[in-house]
């Protein structure tokens, strides 16, 4: 029998939380985590960042995971902390992005007796997270936190909460290092089957229409799935799209990418996913924004799926080829086998369907009218083209976070991405008042990079008191507001499919966000006309700390193209022009969020 | 209803870490994902105690039931799962306490066919037995059905436990 252990439980948890490599943890104080936070007191290996709400704290996380590639972590206590963190959370696990969220709990006598902030933590993020644990004896708490980082950062990447009551805290326990032998239950399957890239493989050279359609899968897996992508797409000349959360694993410059995907995406992408005869589809989970109606997504094309989640594949779909395994594993392989088969490709096919895709490219679809004249209303699209070529030769990195809503897919389609890790946005979930606590962590992830998060007046409301954080820690955070003065995608949703009837989208009785940012002790700055464009974005980028640039933008503008819910890729909305056709929708499409 | 033409039925056993929470987990996914649970069985099965075993049986089509086995699959403390009936044959059964009510003729026909089915006499006062009946679903199913007009009063059931013939093991 070993001596009996010398530090309490909070100690424990910090040394399991370096050694697991945490440098910073993100959260709010509370009755239930005092001993914590009495422990993080003590040292100085982990920084406490204070968030000014418990949502905003795992958005954070995310903002630092996405960045990064490394796990995110959120302290919050019981009861409200907990259940005001379960958004981020539903959040990470939709995107899968990889959180430990410790959680304090009321001490194990009084669990059950609906005790002051006591919740049924674990009971309420059961479905909200990947995996949860509640520690109940002091010999466990070292096992569980090396198991919560084991289980958030593989596989397909999700969210963890560790539910500590504060008696475990407080009380004596063991440390124990990362079991040497893994998890016995556990085990995601990483390396894919041999004879389905074969297959695949096959597939992919006999294709005379092919498309590679990639997801936020590619991403996680890290830079050399990134890498491996572009080289496969190059080696193999095939066309490139991707989803909402996949941009920036194949750079966007190449002419091999055919941009984004699905709802929002553009012409040439989905056109040329209707028509394929071969998809190759990598990280990628067929959500409905991608694939629009069912029965009719690429209804020519046979289908290869690799996915480190079996349950992602032929979950909407059926595929021909399944592939489990991570997107780098995946890929080498696929290379491997191209380049090992001396069949050759049908090079005269390709071109041919490269100059259908090009002809559908020649729509313009992302084109927009900007009244240059003094004066003149600024559109949202051109804010955003201009903060991408504002913000591009100055020798620094740009992050981009987002809200939800016409902003973000305006940001989606006209912002570029040339690397991964350098989008982040709120797609599954569609969270709203994402993108402010998400640029938090992301700037504390990288002091000196250029993060910016391109927001609707709506959205930022949502967690505006992040700016608080943003203050405290002089972070340079560029908050770019395109202000519509409406809940922009829902007033388009109404003014296409409900008769123009705008029931509570508009935004009354808006805050003057230039007042309000310096009231938060950041800068703010108004742009009303579209001469006055360029100057606030060069002061925003210029100033020093928090920021916030109030874009007045047309209200009226849409977000084209568009696939109307419940229709097929081919029945694109390009433009206002085009719009009436919405009015046609079907009931079973209007049923569809 | 559409889509109804290619539904199945499947038994699914799961060997999984016998930690608080996981029955909600399993029983949470089948209602959080919109399956249906036909029967569910669950008791620790390996000498520890550390490992249990849950039984269950759903309904759906094929691809429903390959979700169910990948979103089961994916659960950190499932071991392994296995398709009973897809896997090779299996051997089902389950077991019930049926309570019947009643005098004279109707209760000495109950007698009677409770000897058909082989179901055991555990309980009996001059207007009751409690018969103990095990098999398969179906066999449980034709028995209460005979016992309903004889005066059957309540019935508690097990659940499905199953099981792969042969060597093979989970």
């Amino acid at each position: 029998m070993s001596a009996a252990p010398e530090q309490s439980g909070a100690e424990v948890l910090l040394q399991a939380l370096k050694e697991q490599g945490v440098e910073v943890i993100f959260g709010y104080p509370g009755g239930a985590v005092l001993p914590i936070y009495d422990a993080i007191f003590k040292q100085n290996a982990i920084r406490h960042v204070l968030v000014r709400h418990e949502q905003g704290a795992v958005h954070a996380a995310e903002g630092y995971a996405r960045s990064t590639g490394r796990v995110g972590v959120v302290l919050v206590t019981s009861g409200p902390g907990a259940t005001n963190a379960v958004t981020g959370l539903v959040d990470a696990l939709m995107d899968s992005i990889p959180v430990v969220c410790l959680t304090g709990q009321v001490p194990t006598h009084l669990i059950g007796n609906d005790a002051f902030q006591e919740a049924d933590t674990t009971g309420i993020t059961r479905p909200a997270t990947k995996h949860n644990y509640l520690v109940k004896r002091p010999q466990d708490l070292a096992r569980v936190v090396h198991e919560a980082f084991l289980v958030a950062r593989t596989g397909r990447p999700g969210p963890v909460v560790i539910d500590l009551p504060k008696d475990i805290m407080i009380g004596k326990a063991p440390y124990a290092p990362p079991p040497a032998d893994g998890h016995p239950s556990y085990r995601p399957r990483t390396e894919p089957d041999p004879a389905a890239i074969a297959r695949a493989a096959a597939i992919l050279k006999a294709a005379k229409r092919p498309i590679v359609y990639t997801g936020g899968g590619v991403i996680n897996s890290g830079d050399e799935a990134a890498s491996l992508l572009t080289r496969f797409v190059r080696l193999t000349g095939f066309p490139c799209t991707s989803t909402l959360m996949g941009l920036g694993a194949f750079p966007a410059a190449d002419p091999r990418f055919l941009g984004m995907l699905g709802m929002h995406g553009t012409y040439e992408a989905n056109l040329a996913m209707h028509g394929a005869d071969a998809m190759l589809a990598l990280g990628a989970r067929f959500d409905d924004r991608v694939t629009g109606r069912l029965n009719a997504f690429s209804p020519g094309s046979r289908k290869i799926h690799a996915d480190i989640d079996p349950s992602s594949i032929n979950k909407n779909v059926p595929v021909e080829v399944p592939i489990v395994g991570d997107a780098a594993r995946v890929l080498a392989a696929l290379i491997a086998a191209w380049e090992a088969d001396s069949t050759p490709q049908d090079r005269e096919a390709l071109a041919a369907w490269w100059r259908e895709i090009d002809a559908w490219r020649a729509k313009e679809c992302l084109a927009f009218a900007q009244d240059p004249a003094k004066g003149a209303v600024i559109k949202p699209q051109h804010a955003i083209r201009r903060l991408y070529e504002l913000t591009q030769g100055l020798g620094r990195e740009v992050f981009i976070t987002t809200e939800v809503g016409q902003h973000q897919m305006w940001a989606a389609q006209h912002f570029r991405f040339e690397a991964p890790r350098h989008w982040m946005t709120s797609g599954g979930l569609g969270t709203m008042g994402y993108g402010l606590p998400a640029a938090i962590g992301v700037q504390i992830a990288h002091p000196e990079g250029l993060v910016i998060d391109i927001a609707g007046e709506a959205s930022i409301l949502m967690n505006i008191q992040e700016m608080a954080t943003a203050a405290q820690y002089r972070l340079p955070v560029k908050i770019f507001i395109l202000n519509n003065q409406y809940m922009g995608m829902v007033r388009q949703w109404q003014e296409l499919l409900h008769g123009g009837r705008y029931a509570e989208s508009y935004m009354e009785s808006l805050p003057d966000f230039v007042k309000l940012a310096e009231s938060f002790h950041g800068t703010g700055l108004r742009a009303e006309s579209v001469d006055q464009l360029d100057d606030v974005i060069r002061a925003m980028l210029a100033a020093e700390g928090p920021v916030i640039a109030d874009i007045a933008v047309d209200p009226k503008e849409n977000c084209f193209p568009m696939i109307p819910s419940g229709a097929a890729h081919n029945d694109m909305i390009l433009s206002a022009a085009t719009e009436g056709r919405a009015a046609g929708i079907t009931d079973p499409g209007l049923v569809l969020v | 209803m559409a889509g109804n033409e290619n539904l199945r039925t499947a038994t699914i056993s799961v060997l999984v870490e016998n930690e608080p929470g996981i029955l909600a987990r399993v029983v949470g996914l089948f209602s959080g994902r919109g399956y249906n649970i036909d029967s569910l069985t669950v008791a620790p099965v390996d000498e520890t105690g550390r490992q249990s075993r849950i039984n269950i049986v759903t309904s759906g089509t094929e691809m429903v039931i390959e979700q169910i086995k990948a979103q089961l699959d994916r659960l950190v403390p499932v071991y392994r799962l296995a398709d009973l009936g897809r896997e090779g044959p299996h051997i089902a059964r389950e077991m019930a306490l049926i309570k019947v009510v009643g005098t004279g003729e109707a209760r000495a026909e109950a007698l009677r066919i409770a000897e058909a089915f082989r179901a055991r006499v555990i309980d009996a006062t001059t207007e009751n037995f409690i018969f103990e009946l095990t098999g398969a679903t179906d066999k449980l199913d034709a028995f209460l059905a005979l016992m309903r007009p004889l005066g059957l009063a309540e019935v508690s059931r097990t659940g499905v436990a199953a099981i792969a013939r042969g060597t093979s093991t989970i």
